[in-house]
């Protein structure tokens, strides 16, 4: 090492006007040993806890795939849960229920979030409004998700009804609007009425799949513009000058070229973000709550696997608590693909080469 | 993008009358033109608003749902230590303990380790296995709330039990800190949970901030001399530390606001004692446990008003953290002191 230096004196150069240092004297031999030993020391700590760390992940892990993989079974995947007592039941409703409220917070959640970081990114450099809006999505970002449960609770699942009184000149215009034949399982727990008064909404009323979904979606928006915002900075500008020097407008510089190039990136954030909001409980014991038996219907509770592991986790009966690991091992595997699949899509993407 | 638009109404104004050139209608019929550019950013404004419509909004309903609660208690419900559903009586003392508790011990426990992490990573990894122990700490991130939960309940609790918990009574036990019955569920399992889960976020921004530090500082104090623990310590670590103690209150944020897990394993009993082995309660598991069963306008108004108090604290935590790493990893230029 360079550091060996020291031990030896260094060499008197001609024009030394001083005596040089005696590096070999007792109290710098002991100084220096010291020193020597705390950096080892502090290397020693750093492996250990390294090691510490890592400890509990391949705990964790090793033991759930080897509860989880002695409980999988057929009927996991196929059946409804059996009642208290009964062996056999599986979590398929609960399968089944996550995705389709997963789909619809994605439906809702990836575009707000996606259009708010092309607004940051393209349109909002320097200037105050977007380091705000940058900012509180930051916030948003760090909001408990038992508070974004217990907000859409009062808003989507608490009954109430809004007396909409400027709509009320308009209420022909809603008429067709309200005779829209709508099947039963897009309903939404919302929906209008007209009276002498004006123009009421009914909102809420009971859980429903639909709330769920809402939660879910706002948690997903903030992590989805900032990954947005940041891989649209990636985008070299000559790329959009060409654009806009052909005569393209701007929107459509933006949709065509600077999303076209950073999309790796952004599905790469998109991806994340549903892998967090997929293992979300607390944003879901209010809103969809949890259902025993097949439901298709956004108008209503529905079962969803990390609910159902909780229930399970939390009740007396072994049968249950196998059946708790063999749900966290689905879920679990479920977003480590998604996680590892984007790690690979994103190293190979055209964003490697395009920055 | 502004030369150019002007110099298409340059063109229009000098020939007013006479149809449009063949370009000009191919182009307004692709639907080019200001109109089409305005409704486009008006539409990206909209979405970028909306995130803070959401804040806003969440904000307002549970003010005017915890109304009841607030008109009845007012101030001095973060003060009280009643926690009567059935008679109408309601403080929030016991959850702010627990929260406290909880976090604090848990920040204790990984703060340290998250430090070593991010020093191991960045500064004596060798460059093979840098790539492999980030990923298993980022994969320790995404493991769900609940998953953490069900092995804490099915193999942390026995361990506290049985292990952990005799052995820090019979050598501890002269503190106080750890003693009455020790059921393996509590606040001091809670914290054990909380601090394997707030380690990854930690440990990786720190990591990324102390990435941040300039290599020409290092470069520096190793010039004069220093071994490699006083280059990180001065050369990186003084650096990086405004940036660390952002990461540490990000972490304490996640900690205060963590729901599942700490519900699954903390005992739920709205005590305040001394003993870390004894049962608690946080601010995040009381809604989590009571709140589908409130029966009562002035219950469920209860349990709105200490979602609204957790949600004033962590957006507080948060923006200051945040403010803390932008400040470092912003550009900032790095302080020598």
């Amino acid at each position: 090492m360079s550091t060996n230096a020291f031990h030896t004196p260094p060499p008197n150069g001609e024009g030394e006007m001083r005596a040089p240092m005696d590096f070999q004297s007792r109290r710098m031999r002991l100084n220096s040993a010291w020193r020597y030993a705390v950096n080892h020391a502090v290397t020693g700590l750093a492996v250990l806890s390294t090691l510490l760390v890592v400890a509990p992940l391949v705990a964790i892990l090793v033991y759930l795939v080897y509860m989880g993989a002695s409980s999988l079974n057929v009927a996991f995947f196929t059946h409804i849960p059996a009642p208290v007592g009964e062996p056999g039941g599986g979590m398929a409703n609960s399968i089944l229920g996550s995705g389709i409220v997963l789909v619809l917070a994605s439906l809702l959640g990836i575009p707000v979030g996606i259009a708010a970081g092309v607004y940051l990114a393209e349109f909002g450099r320097g200037k105050l409004l977007a380091a705000a809006i940058r900012f509180t999505a930051d916030v948003l970002n760090g909001v408990p998700s038992i508070v974004m449960g217990i907000a859409i609770y009062s808003m989507l699942v608490f009954p109430e009804d809004f007396h909409l009184w400027f709509l009320y000149p308009f209420r022909h215009l809603l008429a067709p609007l309200m005779a829209l034949n709508i099947p039963p399982a897009l309903q939404i727990p919302m929906t209008f009425s007209v009276d002498a008064t004006g123009v009421w909404l009914h909102v809420g009323g009971h859980f429903s799949a639909f709330a769920g979904g809402v939660a879910l979606a706002i948690m997903m928006v903030p992590t989805i513009t900032r990954t947005t915002e940041e891989m649209l900075a990636t985008v070299p500008h000559a790329i959009r000058e060409a654009a806009l020097g052909l005569g393209v407008p701007k929107w459509r510089t933006v949709m065509s070229v600077s999303l076209k190039t950073a999309s790796p990136g952004i599905i790469t954030g998109c991806m994340l973000a549903f892998a967090r909001v997929a293992g979300e409980t607390a944003p879901l014991l209010f809103t969809a709550f949890g259902n025993q038996f097949w439901s298709f219907r956004l108008n209503e509770p529905i079962a969803a696997l990390p609910l159902q592991i909780y229930i399970y986790a939390m009740s007396p009966y072994d049968e249950w608590h196998r059946l708790a690991w063999a749900g966290s091992l689905v879920l679990i595997v479920m977003i480590m693909v998604a996680v590892t699949l984007v790690r690979i899509y994103a190293s190979r993407g055209i964003l490697k080469g395009a920055s | 993008m502004r030369s150019m638009t002007n110099f298409v109404e340059a063109s229009e104004a000098v020939a007013p009358e006479g149809p449009a050139s063949p370009i000009r209608q191919f182009l307004q019929a692709r639907g080019s033109g200001g109109t089409a550019d305005r409704i486009f950013i008006g539409v990206m404004l909209v979405c970028a608003l909306s995130i803070f419509g959401i804040v806003l909004f969440i904000l307002k309903i549970l003010i005017s749902r915890s109304h009841l609660s607030q008109a009845a208690f007012g101030f001095r419900f973060f003060t009280r230590s009643a926690w009567d559903p059935v008679s109408g009586d309601f403080g929030a003392l016991p959850f702010i303990y627990g929260t406290l508790t909880t976090s604090l011990l848990a920040l204790a426990m990984a703060v340290p380790l998250a430090m070593g992490v991010a020093i191991f990573l960045t500064e004596l990894c060798p460059q093979k296995l840098r790539a492999p122990i980030s990923f298993l700490t980022e994969l320790l991130a995404a493991i769900p709330s609940v998953v953490y939960g069900l092995w804490a309940v099915f193999v942390l609790v026995p361990i506290m039990r049985d292990q952990l918990g005799p052995f820090l009574y019979k050598y501890l036990g002269w503190t106080g800190f750890f003693e009455g019955a020790n059921f393996g569920v509590g606040l001091l399992t809670a914290s054990i949970i909380l601090a394997i889960m707030i380690l990854p976020i930690i440990s990786s921004i720190t990591r990324d901030i102390m990435l941040a530090v300039p290599n020409s500082q290092r470069e520096a104090v190793l010039a004069l001399g220093a071994t490699r623990w006083e280059m990180i310590r001065t050369g990186v670590l003084r650096n990086a530390r405004i940036g660390i103690v952002g990461a540490i209150i990000l972490g304490l944020g996640r900690a205060l606001g963590e729901t599942m897990a700490v519900t699954m394993v903390i005992g739920n009993h709205p005590d305040i004692s001394k003993s870390l082995f004894a049962p608690g309660y946080t601010l995040a598991s009381v809604i989590a446990n009571e709140f589908s069963e409130a029966t009562g306008d002035m219950y469920l108004s209860a349990l709105i008003e200490i979602g609204l108090a957790l949600f004033l604290v962590t957006i507080v935590v948060n923006a200051i953290a945040r403010a803390l790493v932008w400040a470092v990893t912003r550009g900032a230029p790095a302080r020598i002191g």
